[in-house]
């Protein structure tokens, strides 16, 4: 039975659960009769499980429901991915869910100002002003920018009302920010998206190298299940090799650190030196490999309307080999920074037969304007050893956002993809308008934008509309002021739903009121290839609704009701029924429903009732036909590709003027741009206000103080903000790192939007800025 | 205007002695755990003023052996937002 509690009652009962739930995970099996005396509270606490609303890594958690509220977390131990754990932000998430701001009702802007409307009259507004800009400016100029945090019906409705319905294929996803790069990575290594491998790598691994990749801050439930094994295990070495010093690199066995853009190289290096100490497992690469080269100089995307294809070209081993004589491990350390001696040694332990070896990167391989290339390189390196699919031996590519792998890469919401195949591919596109109930012909062959160029044409006024939805691209947009003052031009309509003000609420003509996390069924997909269900455990407030409701309502109101027959009641049942026809098959299948909503995630593919641990791998993956232990069936030729890729500079590098290396990045504390966890009191007051760290040595030749306000200058604009020396993290001399999380602060105001040319992946970790004292 | 909570361990045989005391003290309700020695204080005090004369009072508690805090909250550390928001 719903009750109603006033605030302080909510947050008296949100403290005692939170006490509760963690003596129950010191405790376990600990009861508190008591607790319904306390003021405020049922005494009855209901705990549902889902998915952690954060990160990629995919903790399932217990949502503490007391009434109709959501008031405390606690680890679920029936989800294998944490075991029980949580990390600072999934135990306080609920907290996120009833900040003071919480937008309840949809506004609509009228004269210059935005007043509170009934929803179904801004639906109406949406669906008219879109219908309307179809008209006068064409099917391309409307568009849907979406996330990583959408749910999968989210995307799925989506890309059906945009690129089957209106047949654009105006849809982009922030994760094109985070993962794209990962993508085309697995796509030109194995034609097959999403890691080989598992979490329970980790349980097996001797030796763990992180890319570029503080995982003690972006993936700590991750790390911890890494150092627990360190514990256990007499034998595990974890290396950080990475551009700055961090909390992973305090808990690392040892901390390499590189020049920016360098990884290219030292991953070269080490191919070199598995080939010159003869580490290289011929069985493996003679059944299994195929060497290939790319074009080069390949530029970075910073003009409107870039355009690259790739094209690949079969070598031999030898050619190969003759590519790797300019990455010698003493020519490397003059570019790199890092010695002969450790780049000898990091090869040494991929080249050790008597050690599994697991790669974790996230955004430092990914967000960088080789970034296809640098995780081609990486794959490189366990494929010579041959380790690669089989128990802790694992390049595994972490995800940031809890469904970037669900919504964006499976359902495909990128302006290239359908939820099976590519636009460009006759066959999907037939199968999509099949289940799609659409006449043949209805989906464009031709991907419109990615997602930088989408922020482009809409400066440019190409696109008109633009709904975004669970993403705040007015803070997280590279080279932000541009893509800001195209926002706001004349004759722009912008929608955004959302659960707080933000900055992009900002720019918006409507906001629409979000359903947020568990106050609405959905299902998320993480970085190891789990669907996860989640139910809708408490209503929504006030009008809010879910976005794949909202998207719903509007195509109705376009005239696809064939396409959008759902009731309320069965929505989402019905829509994962309809999508799970597009991965019917031995290589994707995705579990049915009922096992979704039964168990704390699946790992596809889901063949016979079983899920793949270990994709390739003829014990664990029933696609695999070729009679061998492993069979790389991504590609044509049932191999996995070696790429021979150069290093080749940044984009922007540190001259005489702008003398620094800007790095961008996240804390612990803050989920992304901080709209939900700035919500929650004790995440922000332990992480009030972004800051600038610099290098100690730097900071005194400035004669720069810990806290004193620093002005980060580049070609594209400025900041000013508190410097932070010796905190958490350091860089080494030459280098600033800006977290984003504050919008306070907003630091793509002076970031670049220079991207990969293959996967159209912006690099926030690399561009040219000044310092001056402010 | 903090709200605290905290699993405060007694010392040993005194777990009823020490709910007593807490649900006795101003500005404090407790509970304790069927099954284990152990108790849930929850504190909401008005002011920084009266958070720290509790705070002396908890200390000077003979029955209490320790207090782990685990939750925090005070209204005038809370990130505002920019909306006017809509409820309190």
């Amino acid at each position: 039975m719903a009750m109603k509690i006033d605030r302080r009652s909510f947050v008296k009962s949100a403290a005692a659960a939170s006490a509760v739930a963690t003596a129950a995970s010191l405790f376990p099996g600990i009861s508190f009769a008591g607790w319904k005396q306390l003021e405020g509270a049922t005494g009855m606490i209901r705990w549902e499980k889902a998915p952690c609303r954060f990160c990629g890594t995919g903790c399932g958690v217990l949502v503490g429901v007391s009434g109709d509220r959501a008031v405390a977390v606690k680890g679920d131990p029936a989800c294998s991915v944490n075991k029980g754990l949580c990390c600072v932000k999934g135990y306080h998430s609920v907290q996120a869910l009833y900040g003071k701001d919480r937008i309840t009702r949809a506004q609509v802007r009228k004269n210059g100002k935005m007043v509170e409307v009934p929803i179904q009259e801004a639906l109406d507004i949406i669906a008219a002003k879109m219908k309307e800009t179809i008209s006068k400016h064409g099917k391309d100029s409307v568009a849907m920018y979406g996330s990583g945090q959408w749910s999968i019906p989210d995307g799925y409705v989506a890309s059906k009302l945009f690129k089957g319905c209106i047949g654009t294929n105006n849809v982009e996803a922030n994760a094109r920010l985070c993962m794209a790069s990962a993508v085309t990575g697995f796509m030109t290594s194995f034609g097959l998206d999403e890691p080989m491998g598992c979490y329970e790598d980790i349980d097996y691994a001797n030796v763990f190298i992180t890319w570029g990749n503080n995982m003690a801050e972006m993936h700590p439930v991750l790390f911890s299940r890494m150092l627990a094994q360190r514990k256990r295990r007499s034998d595990v070495t974890i290396i950080d090799f990475a551009t700055r010093s961090t909390r992973t690199s305090q808990a690392a066995d040892k901390s390499i650190l590189f020049n920016p853009q360098t990884d290219l190289a030292v991953a070269n290096a080490i191919c070199y030196e598995i080939i010159r100490n003869d580490w290289v497992n011929w069985d493996f690469v003679n059944k299994h490999v195929s060497f290939h080269k790319g074009l080069t100089n390949i530029g970075y995307g910073l003009e409107d309307n870039f355009a690259f294809q790739d094209k690949g070209e079969g070598i031999d081993f030898e050619q190969y080999k003759a590519f790797l004589q300019d990455y010698t491990p003493e020519k490397v350390e003059k570019i790199s920074g890092v010695s002969a001696r450790d780049i000898k040694y990091m090869a040494s332990l991929y080249g050790d037969p008597t050690k599994k070896v697991t790669s974790f990167w996230c955004m430092g391989m990914n967000q960088h304007t080789r970034g296809t290339w640098i995780n081609n390189l990486v794959y490189n390196i366990h494929l010579l050893v041959g380790k690669i699919s089989t128990p802790g031996n694992s390049p595994f590519s972490l995800t940031g956002q809890p469904s970037a792998c669900g919504t964006v890469r499976e359902v495909g919401t990128l302006t290239h993809k359908l939820p099976h195949g590519v636009v460009m591919n006759k066959e999907a596109r037939e199968m999509a308008e099949k289940i799609w109930d659409l006449p043949a012909g209805s989906i464009d062959p031709k991907p419109t934008y990615h997602t930088v160029e989408m922020f482009r044409a809409l400066d440019r006024g190409d696109i008109r509309f633009m709904w975004i939805q669970v993403t705040n691209p007015m803070v997280t947009m590279p080279k932000l002021r541009r893509y800001r003052d195209g926002a706001l031009k004349e004759d722009r309509f912008i929608v955004v739903s959302d659960v707080y003000p933000t900055p992009t609420t900002d720019v918006a003509d409507v906001i629409l009121p979000a359903a947020m996390w568990v106050e609405q069924e959905g299902m998320f997909g993480n970085s190891e290839r789990r669907t996860q269900h989640f139910d809708e455990i408490i209503p929504p407030p006030g009008e809010a609704m879910s976005d794949t409701w909202q998207i719903i309502e509007v195509a109705r109101r376009l005239g696809y009701e064939k396409q959008f027959p759902w009731s309320q009641e069965e929505y989402i049942p019905r829509i994962w029924e309809e999508y799970r026809r597009f991965h019917d098959s031995p290589k994707h299948n995705m579990a049915p429903y009922k096992v979704l909503k039964a168990r704390s995630g699946v790992q596809w593919p889901f063949v016979n009732g079983k899920e793949t641990r270990w994709r390739y791998n003829a014990e664990y993956d029933p696609a695999c036909s070729n009679g061998e232990d492993i069979h790389f069936y991504g590609k044509k030729d049932n191999r996995a590709w070696i790429w021979a890729r150069p290093y080749e500079p940044a984009a922007e590098s540190p001259d005489q003027e702008y003398n620094f290396w800007l790095n961008t990045g996240r804390v612990i504390e803050h989920w992304h741009t901080g709209s939900m966890t700035r919500r929650v009191p004790v995440l922000h007051n332990s992480m009030p206000a972004a800051y600038v760290e610099i290098n100690p040595d730097d900071a005194a030749d400035m004669g720069i103080v810990n806290g004193e306000m620093v002005r980060i200058i580049s070609r594209r604009g400025e900041v000013t903000m508190p410097a932070s020396i010796n905190g958490r993290g350091v860089p080494p001399r030459g280098m600033v790192f800006v977290p984003f999380f504050d919008e306070s602060y907003l630091i793509n105001e002076v970031t670049l939007d220079a991207f990969c040319p293959i996967s159209k992946q912006p690099d926030y970790k690399k561009c040219a800025v000044k310092l001056e004292k402010a | 205007m903090p709200v605290l909570a905290y699993i405060a361990s007694p010392r040993s045989g005194e777990k009823s002695k020490l709910l007593q005391q807490l649900n006795a003290m101003q500005h404090c309700e407790a509970f304790s755990a069927d099954n284990a020695e152990i108790l849930i204080l929850v504190t909401d005090t008005p002011d920084t003023e009266a958070e720290k004369k509790l705070q002396k009072q908890l200390n000077r508690l003979e029955a209490l052996e320790s207090l782990s805090m685990t939750f925090g909250y005070n209204d005038e550390l809370q990130y505002k937002g920019e909306g006017d928001g809509h409820e309190d």
